[in-house]
Parts: C-alpha cells; structure tokens; sequence
C-alpha cells in the first residue's frame, strides 16, 4: 500500500520528466536529419544535375533536378574529350583492381610470414615496412618518376599500380599479421597432420579464415587507387593513359576559355558512385580497417 | 641425482627438432620477399634518391651538378617557399579545429545503437570515400559564379547584392576549400573519436548521471579525459594531412587569387615539373619531410604512451 502512495506521489514529476525526454528527442532527430541532409545534399545535387539537358546544364542547379526532360547528354558530350569516358574508366579500372589484387597477393604473403615464421631481421624488416608510412609520398614523388623512366615504366598504368601498392603496404601488412595472429596455432598443426603444406595451407586452410582481413585491405586499395590523384598526375603524361581524376581535371580547365560544366557534373557522378557502392555494401569492412588502423 | 641423469636424454631430440624447424622457419624470408622488393625500389632507394638530389643542380634533361648544400642556402632566402609553408600552416590549423570540432560534435551525436543513429552515421561518412579530387571538381562546380549553386544562393537569399565571385578574393576563397575539407573529411574524424566514446564503460556514465551530474559535467569530468588518447591521435592525424593538402587547391583554385593559395606540396610540384628544377624541388621535399617525420615521432611517442597506460 506504501508502495502505491509513493508511486502516485511522483507520478507528475515522472511525466514531466518523459515529456522532456521526449521534446529533447525530437530536437536530436530534426538536427541530425538537417545535418544528414546537408552531407548528402552536393553529392544528390550533382547526380541530379548530371541529367539536365546540354542546354540546361550551364545553368545554376536552383532545382536541381532537370526541368526541360531528362538526358544523358553531359555524358555523351564526355566522349569528346580524348579517347571515350568507357577508356578511362577502364584505365581507372586497370589502376584500382591491379592495385587491389597486387596489395592482397604481396600483404596476404608478407602477413603470413611475419606472423608464423621466426628469421632473421624479422623485426626489423617489419620495422622498416612499417615506418614507410612516416614518410609523405609526395616527399619522393620526383625520383620516383626518374626511376620509373630507368624501368621503362614511365607513362604506364602498370607503374602507377606498382607505386600504389607500395603505398597501401605498410597498413595492409599490419592488418594481415594481426589477423594471421589471431587464427589459433593448432588449425595449422591439424592440417599439417593431414599431410597441408606451404602454399597449399596459406590459401586453402588460411585463407578463409583471415577473409575479412583480406576483404578490407582490397577495399582500401581499390579506392585508394580509383581516386589517388597527384601521383597520377605528375606520372602519366600521355592523356591515352589518364585514370579519371586526372582526365577530368583537364576537362575541368575548359576549352578556349569556356568550361562544360554539364560534362564535369557527369564525370563526378562517373567517379562517385563507384565508391559509394563499394562503401555501402562493404561498410562493415570499411570501419573495421579504420579503425584498426588508426587506434591500434 | 636420477633426475639430473636423466635431463640431458631430453634435450638431445629436442634440439635436434629444433635445429630442423630453424630450417622451415627460413621460409618466411621468402612470404615477406615481394613486400621487401617493393618496399626498397619505390621507397627506400627513391627516399635515398630525394636527399641525394637534394645536393645538386638536377634540370631534366641535360647534366646534374653537385652544389652541395647550395639548394638549401638558397632555400632559406626563397620567400615564395616560407609563403607557401606559412599558407599550409595557417590552412592546417583552420581546417584542423574544423574537422576535429565538427568531428567530435558529430562523434557525440552517434555514439549510441539504434537504426536512425545507424542511418545518421553512413550519412556523415559517405562523403569521406569519395575520394579528394572529386570532391574537389564537385565543389569546384558549386562555387562556380555563373553555373553554380553558391553565389546564386546567396543572392537569391539577399545576403548578396549581385552574382559575386566566390573564388576570386582571398578570404571566402580560402574559407569555401576549408567548408569543402570539413564536409569531405568530418566523418573520418568522427568514427575514430566515436571508437573512444564507445570504449569508455557505460556505467561511468550511468553512475555520475545518479549522482546528479549534468551532461555538460558528465562531458567535462569522464568524457574528455577518457578520449584525451584517440583525441590526440585524431589530431594529429588532421595536421599531418593538412600539411600535405594538393588535389584541393589545385583542382579549386589553382593557387589562385593572385597564387595566395599555393600550399607546400604545391610549390615542390610547381618547382619539380612546371619549372623542372628537381634538385631544388628536392631540397624542398628534404624540409617537408623532416616536419612529417617529426610530426610521426609526436605520434609514435602518444601511441607508446598509450600502450604503458
């Protein structure tokens, strides 16, 4: 009976508490949605844009969805420049899936070793890896660009490749020797038992276990590579070899003075969604290697 | 006695095994080759290669020269350097309390569960995967004055009498890239602040909010110094990238108005291969080189710090 006393007796306060719970919720949602719409908002804006018409897509995007009919004009009219927009993107392509598959292969290997074989100047080899990322790449970018003249790979797809995958090592080792870490000794041993052995064990008993690994070092590549641009830039010179960011810079500077604005909206669009597939599907491997490689 | 009889009848087979398996552990030096060749011809020789250039007159085309330490004499005297390094400071610092601010501020509003808090949070991240040169072109669009969206805005909202052009004064210039940088690059910040928001034990929370603390309390006395950690990394992580900042001011401005926006990665680019001085534009590397690398040291140093604590 006490009880109920009591419960009626805070009973207004109570309510006026949830009441104000609530109130407050209400502000936290409106001001995340209205921050969530001003994130989103350039990117809506250009993929909307992108599909005005050419004589609508020199004007300011107030709407900015097409007004005058719907058209993929802006992306025909990105044919014009160079070879078509399907080259580059497939120079893009080239660029980020080679960087992708060569990080994977060289860190899956490297992880391994670092994590289950005991050598000499083991750590140090590791060390030196790792501290590469001290170092700015833009800091080496001139001698990089002579040395790759010495290999004959200068103004090739495969060069920039290469250098990428450099870039992408010293993350992409310490997240495969941390997941080979984690993968319990006695796996191996039973394999071992059954008669596994070297390369064999790696991809067949080990590589599915340290899949997630595996997953986030070629998203991080693969993105990377897509977008990378000063190294690109000052590497490729011939505009047959352009990845995209550097084609649509050079769109971007214009023609006799006058910029095509609607083949730029196009060629962000072009570049954009790639990457915000990719993310959307793989978001939890994405968080994971950020987090793994900045709080660890 | 037995015993120590009988110790020395172990030993033997073991060292033997392990003799063998010394053998097999060799292998690993061949797992981690390819890693180690990539690592010594596209780092550790170019690396070698910028401080060894870094001491001669090096054209493009045509004979290099040893200077000695010329380049850096004068470099010392090159205001154009001083500006560009002086421009990447100041951009460093605006975009720095920008993003770790926006940052945090955006870290507190998702730390919890829940699928509007999910949605929230792939929203503030996706422009961080876009990748710098398209955001870049995007915005570069945006600010555009006769086809973009900023300056017509602002003049139909009457904040503006005419159509201005954003991009050709300094000021809103600079400050249009650091709104691009922030939007570009919040989110980043935000989810490894959020990592150390969500490290820190619900109970703490929980207990001060009994005892009658206030949200701002709760922040200032179990927050803050909770997060010191991921929060001096963050930190350091934003100064590091902006003091190599190109694509941006490349790509907006072209160091424009009047070459006032030239950062430092800017001027190495322009010496090395608009004006193909290598040795000088190496020398210049050498400089920003040895801010990065002492900016690591700090960050080595916190990380180390972390892992006694």
């Amino acid at each position: 009976m006490s009880a109920t006393i009591i419960h009626t007796a805070t009973e207004p306060k109570r309510k006026a508490r949830r009441g104000r719970y609530r109130y407050h919720r209400v502000i936290f949602h409106f001001t995340a949605i209205l921050v969530a719409a001003l994130f989103l908002a350039p990117i809506v804006w250009v993929v909307l844009a992108s599909f005005r018409t050419a004589a609508e897509s020199g004007l300011p995007p107030l709407p900015p969805w097409p007004t005058k009919g719907f058209s993929i004009d802006s992306y025909i009219r990105l044919e014009n420049f160079g070879q078509s927009i399907l080259h580059y993107t497939g120079n893009s392509l080239f660029v980020a899936i080679g960087t992708a598959a060569l990080t994977i292969v060289v860190s899956t290997l490297a992880g391994y070793g670092f994590s289950r074989f005991r050598f000499p100047l083991k750590s140090v080899a590791f060390v030196i890896i790792l501290a590469t990322i001290m170092v700015p790449f833009q800091s080496i970018l001139t001698p990089l660009f002579l040395l790759l003249a010495k290999l004959g790979l200068q103004n090739t797809l495969i060069g920039l490749v290469l250098i990428y995958t450099t870039l992408q090592l010293p993350f992409s080792i310490f997240m495969m020797r941390n997941a080979f870490d984690a993968v319990p000794k006695e796996i191996e041993e039973a394999a071992r038992i059954d008669g596994v052995k070297g390369i064999r064990m790696l991809v067949q008993v080990m590589g599915p276990l340290v899949l997630p690994g595996v997953v986030t070092i070629g998203l991080f590549a693969f993105l990377n590579g897509w977008n990378e641009f000063l190294a690109a830039l000052v590497l490729l010179t011939d505009q047959d070899k352009f990845t995209l960011p550097v084609l649509m810079t050079s769109v971007r500077s214009g023609r006799f003075g006058s910029v095509d604005w609607g083949a730029v909206q196009a060629g962000v669009t072009v570049m954009m969604i790639p990457c915000l597939i990719l993310f959307l599907i793989l978001q939890r491997s994405y968080i994971r290697g950020l987090t793994a490689g900045a709080v660890k | 006695m037995s015993l120590t009889y009988q110790q020395p009848d172990i030993k033997k087979p073991v060292s033997k095994r392990r003799k063998k398996s010394n053998r097999a552990q060799w292998i690993g030096l061949l797992y981690i080759m390819p890693a180690i060749a990539l690592v010594v011809v596209f780092f550790v020789i170019p690396l070698g290669m910028t401080m060894w250039m870094s001491l001669h007159k090096w054209p493009l085309l045509g004979v290099q020269s040893w200077v000695g330490l010329a380049n850096y004499e004068q470099l010392l005297s090159d205001n154009g350097f001083w500006q560009a390094l002086w421009f990447t400071i100041q951009y460093t610092v605006a975009a720095t309390v920008g993003l770790i601010g926006v940052g945090l501020a955006l870290a507190l509003m998702v730390q919890s569960q829940g699928r509007a808090i999910a949605f929230y949070r792939t929203a503030y991240f996706i422009p961080v995967v876009t990748g710098f040169a398209s955001a870049s072109l995007l915005w570069v669009w945006l600010s555009n004055v006769d086809s973009g969206l900023f300056s017509p805005l602002l003049q139909n909202l009457g904040l503006t009498d005419e159509r201005t052009n954003l991009l050709a004064t300094y000021g809103p210039a600079f400050w249009l890239v650091t709104i691009m940088v922030v939007w570009k690059m919040a989110g980043f910040y935000m989810v490894i602040l959020m990592s150390g928001l969500q490290s820190i034990p619900a109970d703490y929370q929980e207990a001060a909010r009994i005892d009658g603390a206030k949200a701002w309390q709760r922040f200032r006395y179990i927050t803050a110094p909770l997060i010191k950690r991921p929060f001096a990394l963050a930190l350091i992580m934003c100064v590091a990238l902006s003091m190599l900042a190109f694509d941006q001011f490349y790509i907006i401005l072209n160091g424009g108005p009047q070459n006032s926006t030239i950062t430092a990665v800017y001027k190495i680019f322009n010496e090395s291969f608009v004006s193909f001085r290598l040795g000088y534009g190496a020398a210049m590397s050498m400089v920003l080189l040895l801010i990065l690398v002492a900016l690591s040291i700090v960050q080595l140093r916190l990380l180390r710090d972390r892992e006694d604590s």
